[in-house]
C-alpha cells in the first residue's frame, strides 16, 4: 500500500523540480535575451549617433545641431550643479574626519590630504557626479523620449522625415558626457576644498595639505578621472536614450514609468561595472603608482 | 539624394499634368495588401485607389485596421504581401533614405496632434522648412506666419503647445502638416476627442486644402458626420478587410435605405454602422460569440475540481 502511495508523490516531486529547472532555464534565456537585445540596441544607437555627429561636424550645409546641444547641457548639467556640490562638500569632510583618529595615532595625520586628493580624483569625484547625473539627466531624459513615443512625437518626427537620432538623441548624448566631465572637475574642486577646510579645523596647516595634494594627484590622476567621467556621462546618455525609444506606444504611463526606473538602475550598474573595469586596467598597467 | 528628389518631383509633376488634363490617375494604389502582427491577421486583401484632388474618407469601427492602413500608406508599417505605390512609386521595397524624400511630399496629422512640446507653436510650423530648404529666417517665418493664418492660429505664434487647447493643437499640427506645401495629406482621426464646433472647423479646413491648395486627402475617422461633410469617396473597412468602396452618394443612399429592402447582410452591416443603429449585425456578431460555452467552460472546470 505505501509503494502505491509513494509513486504519485515521487512524480509531483519530479514535476515540481522540472518545473523548478524550466523555470528558472526560461528566466535565463529570457535575461539572456534581453541583455543582448539591450546591448545590441545600445551599439547600433551609438553607432549611428557617431555617424550623425561626424556628419553634422563635417558636411557642409549640414545642421550641426548646437543650439539643441546648449539647451540641453543647461538642462541635464547646470541643474544639477547644487546637488554635486553639496555632495561633494560632505564626502570632502566626511572622508578626513573618518580617517583623522586613526591616522592621528601613526603621526601621520596630513595624510589625510592625500587620501583625499586621491579618492577624490580618481573615484569620487567623477563617480559621484556620475550617480547624481542618472537621476538628473538619465532619469528625466528616458522619461522625456518615452513620453515623445507615446505621444505620437517620434512618429511625427518619422513622417517629416526627420531622423530621431540626429534630433533627439545626439544632443542628449553629447550633452550628457560634456556636463559629466565639466561636472566632475566642479566636484573635483570642491572636495578638495571642503577637505582642506576640515583639516584645517583639525589642526593641519594649510599649506601643508594643498602641497600634499598636488604631490598625490599628478595631471595623468586627474586626466584618468576626467576619462571615466566622461564614458560615465556615456553610458548614463546611452542607456536613458536607448531605454527611452524602447518604450512602446500603447504602454502609455505604465512604459514610461518602467524604462525611467530602469533608466537609474541599469545606469548606476552600468558606471559601477565600468569604474571597476577601468580601475582593473589602470591598475594593471601600474597607473596608480 | 538630389537625384531622388528630382526623380519624385518629376513624378509629382507628372501626376499634376495627368490632373490639370482631367485624366484620373490614382496617386494613392493600393494591390492586394495583407499585414499580420503575429498570428493575428490585420489587413486581408487591401486594394485601394486615391486619386488626385479628391479627399477619400476610410472609416470602420474601433480595431478594424484603420490606423494600420494609414501606417502602411505613410511607409511606417511594410506589408507581409501586395503593393503601396504613391505617385506611382513602389514604397515596400523602397530605402529608408528614398522614402524620407518622398515623405517631403506628403502630410500628416496624427490623432494627438503630435506636436513637439519642447518647442513653440510657431517653431514646430518652422521645423521641416528649416530642416529641409535652405531658406533664410526671414522667409521662414514669414511662411510659417503664412500657414499659421491658414489654421487660424498666426497670434499664437509664440505659444507652447501646452497652453493650447485640443482643438488648437490640432489646427497647429494641420499648419505643421502643410508647411511643405504636400501634395498628399493623410489625416488620423481629426475629429476625434474634438467638441463639435471644432470638429466642423477642422472638417472645413481638411475640405479647404483639398478644394484651394489641390491636395489629396486621405482620412481615416468613425465619426459619420465628418465623414459625409468632407468625403468624396468612402472606403469602409471591417475586420481587415475592404467592406466596400464608393462614392459619398452611394453610401448616403445605403444609410437612408429601408432595412427590409436590404438583401445581403454585408449591407445591413454597412448600414447599422452608418446609421450608428445600437441594434444590427454588428450587435448581433458581438452578442453571438461564444457567450454561453465560456460559462458553461467555467462550471465545467470548478466541476473537475
Amino acid at each position: 500500500m505505501k509503494e502505491v502511495d509513494s509513486a504519485p508523490e515521487a512524480a509531483r516531486g519530479m514535476n515540481l523540480a522540472g518545473g523548478l529547472l524550466g523555470g528558472l532555464g526560461r528566466l535565463t534565456l529570457r535575461g539572456g535575451r534581453r541583455i543582448f537585445s539591450m546591448f545590441g540596441g545600445m551599439s547600433l544607437l551609438l553607432g549611428d549617433s557617431m555617424c550623425k555627429t561626424a556628419a553634422g561636424i563635417f558636411i557642409p550645409g549640414r545642421r550641426a545641431g548646437g543650439e539643441a546641444l546648449i539647451f540641453q547641457m543647461v538642462r541635464v548639467g547646470v541643474r544639477a550643479i547644487p546637488i554635486v556640490v553639496l555632495i561633494q562638500m560632505a564626502i570632502g569632510m566626511i572622508l578626513p574626519l573618518q580617517m583623522f583618529p586613526k591616522l592621528d595615532e601613526f603621526g601621520q595625520s596630513e595624510q589625510i590630504a592625500t587620501i583625499n586628493a586621491i579618492a577624490g580624483f580618481r573615484e569620487l569625484g567623477p563617480l559621484m557626479t556620475a550617480v547624481v547625473l542618472c537621476g538628473f539627466a538619465g532619469a528625466s531624459i528616458a522619461a522625456e523620449l518615452g513620453t515623445m513615443v507615446t505621444a505620437e512625437e517620434i512618429e511625427a518626427l518619422k513622417a517629416s522625415a526627420l531622423n530621431p537620432v540626429r534630433f533627439l538623441v545626439v544632443p542628449r548624448l553629447l550633452a550628457t558626457i560634456i556636463m559629466t566631465v565639466m561636472l566632475t572637475v566642479i566636484a573635483d574642486v570642491v572636495m578638495i576644498g571642503s577637505g582642506m577646510f576640515t583639516a584645517v579645523k583639525l589642526g593641519i596647516d594649510g599649506s601643508t595639505y594643498f602641497h600634499l595634494t598636488t604631490e598625490a594627484v599628478d595631471v595623468w590622476g586627474f586626466v584618468t578621472g576626467l576619462i571615466k567621467a566622461g564614458v560615465f556621462g556615456l553610458l548614463t546618455g546611452l542607456i536613458a536614450c536607448h531605454l527611452g525609444l524602447s518604450v512602446k506606444p500603447w504602454q502609455g504611463s505604465e512604459g514610461v514609468g518602467r524604462a525611467t526606473t530602469n533608466t537609474v538602475v541599469y545606469c548606476i550598474v552600468a558606471i559601477i561595472a565600468a569604474d571597476a573595469v577601468f580601475t582593473l586596467i589602470f591598475y594593471s598597467y601600474g597607473l596608480f603608482d | 539624394m538630389r537625384q531622388a528628389t528630382k526623380q519624385f518631383g518629376d513624378s509629382i509633376f507628372r501626376f499634376r499634368i495627368m490632373a490639370g488634363k482631367g485624366q484620373r490617375q490614382p496617386v494613392i494604389e493600393v494591390r492586394d495588401m495583407a499585414k499580420s502582427f503575429g498570428t493575428q491577421r490585420v489587413l486581408n486583401d487591401i486594394n485601394l485607389d486615391v486619386y488626385t484632388g479628391e479627399i477619400m474618407v476610410v472609416m470602420g469601427g474601433s480595431g478594424c485596421g484603420k490606423s494600420t492602413l494609414l501606417r502602411h500608406l505613410i511607409g511606417s508599417l511594410r506589408p507581409d504581401k501586395g503593393s503601396v505605390k504613391l505617385f506611382g512609386e513602389e514604397i515596400t521595397t523602397m530605402s529608408e533614405k528614398r522614402l524620407n524624400d518622398l515623405r517631403k511630399h506628403f502630410g500628416i496629422l496624427f490623432q494627438s496632434g503630435a506636436l513637439f512640446n519642447s518647442l513653440t507653436v510657431g517653431d514646430n510650423v518652422a521645423l521641416p522648412l528649416r530642416e529641409h530648404t535652405n531658406l533664410d529666417e526671414a522667409t521662414i517665418n514669414i511662411m510659417v506666419k503664412i500657414k499659421l493664418e491658414l489654421v487660424g492660429l498666426r497670434e499664437h505664434f509664440g505659444k507652447m503647445p501646452a497652453q493650447l487647447s485640443g482643438g488648437m493643437k490640432k489646427r497647429a499640427a494641420l499648419a505643421r502638416a502643410i508647411s511643405l506645401d504636400p501634395q498628399i495629406l493623410f489625416y488620423d482621426e481629426p475629429s476625434a476627442g474634438l467638441d463639435p464646433v471644432t470638429s466642423a472647423q477642422i472638417d472645413q479646413l481638411i475640405i479647404d486644402f483639398t478644394r484651394k491648395l489641390h491636395v489629396t486627402s486621405v482620412v481615416v475617422t468613425h465619426e459619420m458626420d465628418s465623414a459625409f461633410t468632407i468625403a468624396d469617396r468612402i472606403c469602409m473597412l471591417d475586420r481587415g478587410t475592404i467592406l466596400k468602396s464608393g462614392s459619398r452618394e452611394e453610401f448616403e443612399a445605403l444609410r437612408d435605405s429601408d432595412p427590409e429592402q436590404l438583401q445581403s447582410e454585408q449591407d445591413r452591416l454597412l448600414r447599422q454602422f452608418l446609421r450608428g443603429d445600437a441594434e444590427g449585425p454588428i450587435t448581433d456578431r458581438t452578442m453571438n460569440s461564444d457567450y454561453e460555452d465560456d460559462l458553461l467552460m467555467v462550471s465545467l472546470k470548478r466541476e473537475q475540481e
